[in-house]
């Protein structure tokens, strides 16, 4: 087992679900494939989809839902 | 009640504004604003500044209590929305006005009236407005809806009751395709806007988009004239003038009364906007929603009336009756605004946040830039891309089309990428210069010409 991070791709606001009232897209625990979508990054108010490069299971995200962030920032750790 | 101490809810270029424009009027300023914004340009020329949260706009700009409390600990008396976040939401007035302060804006029931967009459309119809046909109101079920496009023709657009800002909205070519939308329409607009109800409109493809600007007290109405926005990327503005050298004298006579019988039917208070669709052949125009805030385009109005339209809206919200008489209200001359955002136009107009290394503004006779910009600021990445409007006005439409060639030459900034080759692209364009555009010229336009944005 190694520890993947997943970065966020730009500066902006982390969110983890794809709307308000809407499930996350990945609890911690899920099992994750390559190119799941993990979260969403608000830039100047347009949404960029955070995706996994790897397959594995969510350990633990790094962020909160709403937090700032910069590129580049780990948001999701997977167990690969 | 006069206002002595007025409190900016809002960022940007716009918070820049109505500081300048309270200033003159002798009120004390001061800007709320996110961890972000603390070297702002509003900030800094504020009396006081006050941060209200992180930079995520849900924990600072929307966050309605934070507001409050900032305005209570600087003694403020009166908020100022601006346009965005806060400015229609009508819960927030309620809670401003609870607090024994000023809103500077409308009464919560006109937002709340005109925020329904089929609500306004009802509105709209009885001040004896034309409106885009069709459906009367909320429109859920499947079969109905199916009826009434079949009455009306395609395309058709879904639109979301709650929505407006050009949010909410899709076209349908066909039944196929319609079947498909409509479902999902209402589905969106309850994730969106906690409001299910859609509605549908016929859509015409080449009208153009015009509006009229309007200042009333709460009982008399007067109309600034009008501005035309027809050139939009994804429904969002990108370029706009005033006034819209498309309609005849005889149009615009009609249009502005149209304007002032509606604003006046809801006994309007403060600076309002009514958007129609103007379509040329038949020379008729329908209403499509009101804006009951200051928009992002006013300068434009500003330019060709000489009225100050921030200046008159904080005077309507400190107590005093409308100054101006429509006879006052004269039309001089041509005015074009240039959206200047931190997008890459080269690159799918990809948001470009980061820091400002050199900056330096156009200027000369007949230039006007509202920005943010100073040089070494931080443009972050939570907000609009909106970065300043570069606004010109000349004798003539022709003259104000070099004179905007001109000033986009002179405004220099490096570090961040802008819309400036879009605007110079723009400018240079025959169509555009012959004013021959409509709200579905722009996106096809961007296609032909990627190579030139660069």
């Amino acid at each position: 087992m190694t520890t993947i991070q997943i970065l966020s791709p730009l500066p902006g606001v982390f969110y983890r679900r794809s709307a308000p009232g809407q499930p996350p897209y990945k609890e911690e625990g899920a099992p994750v494939a390559v190119d799941d979508v993990i979260g969403l990054v608000e830039l100047m108010k347009s949404f960029h989809e955070v995706k996994a490069d790897s397959a594995g299971t969510v350990t633990k995200f790094l962020v909160d839902n709403e937090e700032a962030v910069v590129a580049g920032q780990p948001l999701a750790e997977l167990d690969g | 009640m006069a206002i002595h101490s007025l409190l900016v809810a809002n960022r940007g270029e716009i918070a820049v504004r109505i500081v300048r424009a309270a200033r003159e009027l002798g009120m004390r300023t001061i800007v709320a604003h996110s961890r972000a914004d603390a070297d702002s340009l509003a900030v800094r020329l504020a009396d006081r500044a006050e941060e209200i949260g992180p930079p995520p706009t849900s924990k600072s700009y929307l966050n309605a209590e934070a507001i409050l409390v900032a305005a209570e600990n600087t003694g403020a008396d009166a908020i100022h929305p601006g346009y965005g976040f806060l400015a229609e939401n009508a819960d927030f007035v309620r809670a401003v006005e609870a607090a024994g302060l000023v809103f500077v804006g409308p009464e919560a029931a006109t937002i709340r009236l005109m925020g329904d967009k089929i609500a306004a459309r009802g509105v709209a119809a009885k001040a004896g407005v034309p409106t885009v046909a069709g459906s009367p109101g909320r429109i859920d079920s499947p079969a109905a809806a199916r009826t009434l496009v079949a009455r009306l023709g395609f395309p058709v657009l879904i639109k979301a009751a709650a929505g407006g800002g050009g949010r909410g909205i899709r076209v349908a070519h066909d039944e196929t395709e319609f079947d498909r939308l409509f479902p999902q329409a209402g589905m969106e607009a309850l994730a969106a806007f906690g409001d299910g109800g859609v509605y549908v409109e016929k859509f015409i493809p080449r009208a153009r988009h015009v509006e009229v600007q309007i200042l009333g007290d709460g009982e008399h109405v007067v109309h600034c004239y009008e501005r035309e926005c027809s050139l939009q990327r994804r429904r969002q503005k990108v370029w706009e003038e005033a006034p819209a050298v498309s309609l005849p004298g005889k149009v615009r006579r009609e249009l502005c009364a149209c304007a002032v019988s509606l604003a006046r039917s809801v006994r309007y208070r403060g600076a309002g906007t009514l958007e129609f669709l103007y379509d040329e052949d038949s020379e008729t125009f329908h209403f499509l929603e009101m804006n009951t805030r200051i928009q992002v385009e006013h300068p434009v109005t500003e330019c060709v009336t000489g009225i100050d339209l921030v200046r008159e809206m904080l005077m309507i919200a400190g107590g005093e009756p409308l100054r101006l008489r429509q006879d006052d209200i004269d039309l001089n001359g041509h005015a074009i605004e240039c959206r200047i955002n931190a997008e890459d136009p080269a690159n799918g107009f990809l948001p470009n946040p980061g820091v400002v290394e050199a900056f330096m503004a156009p200027g000369g006779p007949g230039v006007r830039f509202d920005t943010m910009l100073y040089p070494g600021c931080t443009i972050p990445p939570f907000y609009d891309s909106l970065l300043g409007k570069l606004v010109v006005w000349d004798q003539s439409r022709a003259s104000a089309l070099r004179r905007m060639e001109r000033a986009l030459t002179e405004l220099d900034l490096t570090g961040v990428k802008t819309t400036k080759p879009l605007h110079q692209a723009l400018a240079a364009d025959r169509d555009v210069r012959s004013a021959n555009v409509h709200t579905g010229f722009l996106e096809p336009w961007l296609e032909r010409h990627r190579a030139k944005l660069g």
